[in-house]
């Protein structure tokens, strides 16, 4: 039927009419935890990536067969067990970055997005919406995440990936790594996504107003 | 009478399916989590190693062959099974080169483990390296990397004790280390750790053959 047309649809939105970051303002605590270079948002995000796609394809297929009464229950142990699964694999295959980010990988578990789409949308839709739903909100997620690293580390450290830009006479806004730093940027990257869905909201209106 | 449960079984499953559902559920988590970390542990357990070989050969320049030591009450005595206190390094010809000693204390947020060089003839402490921290990204970690700051461990003497100063660059003793700029509390840290570790290891760690009661030679 329409499969293939929504499926695209489901996927799209989680970029930018509904991210979950920028819009739906889910997942802070990574997003503001371990946004301090580049090379650790986007290995959170691989992570994050990964537990929700497996998650949803899981929760998707097994829709049917998991008693409403025991759901939730069941989400978080297939989400937890994704978890340890990636957690493993990122301390065998890169344990330099599995050692900067701690703590944060087990924290998938609780990271709102993706109990929040096994609950809103994996449960109740077939395997290929789901997998496009998934998909689109852990790449949109990952956008955010990359956004805010790029941008912190090439702010706060004068490099990007580790590689320094503006060489030795730049004088680091240290700021912009630490803590705050991460308040700062999410708040001035919120706003500028106000103001562009303000500014498309106007114009639309526009529009209609000078057609009718 | 056939219509009560038909029409009410979709609602309320019995209970035992509840049960049976997060059992197997379990289960089979069980099952991928073992099975995630039969197929890592190997890897994760040579990269450890791989890193404290790595840092043993950065802080003792020449040092090829290790040798993982314990103290038993009198002497060093070679470690078995158990985790060494601290590794002899020989260069490849079998000569000795030096001490590595690991130690561990209070950081600016969490502990901080590191690990030492050191050469007891000349009682001088030869390469430094942390090898686990959790401090400020951009500031407090800055002990991990900062060149200036690494290279004073290359020959610091431990007599009488190893001293942080500021700002005295080049001018500084043999046993004064310059703290980092805006990490004073990490590199007050780190020469505490050097200083507590080196008090328990000093009289201990001799030239081999200076009665330290070592097989061998």
């Amino acid at each position: 039927m329409q499969e293939p047309g929504q499926a695209y649809a489901e996927f799209v939105k989680g970029l930018w009419k509904e991210n979950p970051v920028f819009v739906a303002v889910l997942g802070m605590c990574p997003t503001l935890a371990v946004t301090n270079s580049a090379v650790n948002a986007l290995a959170m995000s691989a992570a994050t990536f990964f537990v929700l796609v497996g998650s949803s394809f899981l929760i998707s297929l097994l829709r049917n067969v998991i008693p409403r009464q025991v759901r939730i229950s069941s989400y978080i142990i297939v989400i937890a067990t994704f978890v340890t699964v990636a957690d493993f694999t990122l301390e065998a295959l890169a344990p330099d970055v599995h050692r900067e980010l701690g703590a944060f990988i087990a924290l998938i578990v609780v990271n709102c997005i993706i109990l929040g789409r096994q609950e809103a949308f994996a449960s109740k839709n077939r395997l290929l919406p789901s997998l496009a739903d998934a998909a689109g909100m852990g790449l949109g997620f990952g956008l955010a995440l990359f956004a805010l690293g790029s941008l912190r580390e090439i702010l706060g450290n004068g490099s990007f990936f580790g590689i320094s830009l503006f060489g030795p006479h730049f004088e680091p806004w240290v700021i912009m790594i630490l803590p705050p730093g991460g308040f700062l940027m999410l708040g001035a990257l919120l706003l500028v996504f106000g103001v562009v869905k303000q500014k498309r909201l106007e114009a639309s209106r526009e529009r209609e107003r000078k057609a009718a | 009478m056939s219509a009560g449960p038909a029409s009410t079984e979709p609602a309320a499953p019995p209970s035992w399916r509840l049960v049976v559902t997060l059992a197997a559920a379990g289960l089979l988590s069980g099952l991928a989590i073992v099975s995630a970390y039969e197929l890592t542990l190997p890897r994760i357990t040579a990269n450890k190693a791989e890193r404290l070989r790595q840092a043993v050969f950065e802080v003792l320049p020449g040092a090829k062959e290790l040798t993982p030591l314990l103290w038993d009450g009198q002497h060093l005595a070679p470690a078995g099974k158990e985790e060494p206190a601290v590794y002899e390094a020989a260069d490849s010809t079998g000569a000795f080169v030096g001490y590595a000693v690991p130690g561990e204390g209070a950081g600016f947020q969490d502990n901080i483990k590191l690990i030492y060089g050191y050469k007891p003839g000349e009682k001088k402490i030869v390469g430094m390296q942390v090898l686990e921290s959790r401090e400020t990204p951009g500031l407090g970690d800055r002990i991990l990397k900062d060149k200036h700051f690494l290279g004073q461990f290359r020959d610091l003497s431990v007599e009488p004790s190893i001293m942080l100063v500021k700002g005295k660059g080049e001018n500084r003793a043999s046993n004064e280390v310059d703290a980092i700029t805006g990490a004073t509390i990490s590199s007050t840290a780190v020469v505490k750790i050097l200083n507590t570790t080196n008090a328990t290891w000093f009289n201990r760690l001799l030239e081999p053959g200076d009665a330290s009661g070592e097989g061998g030679s």
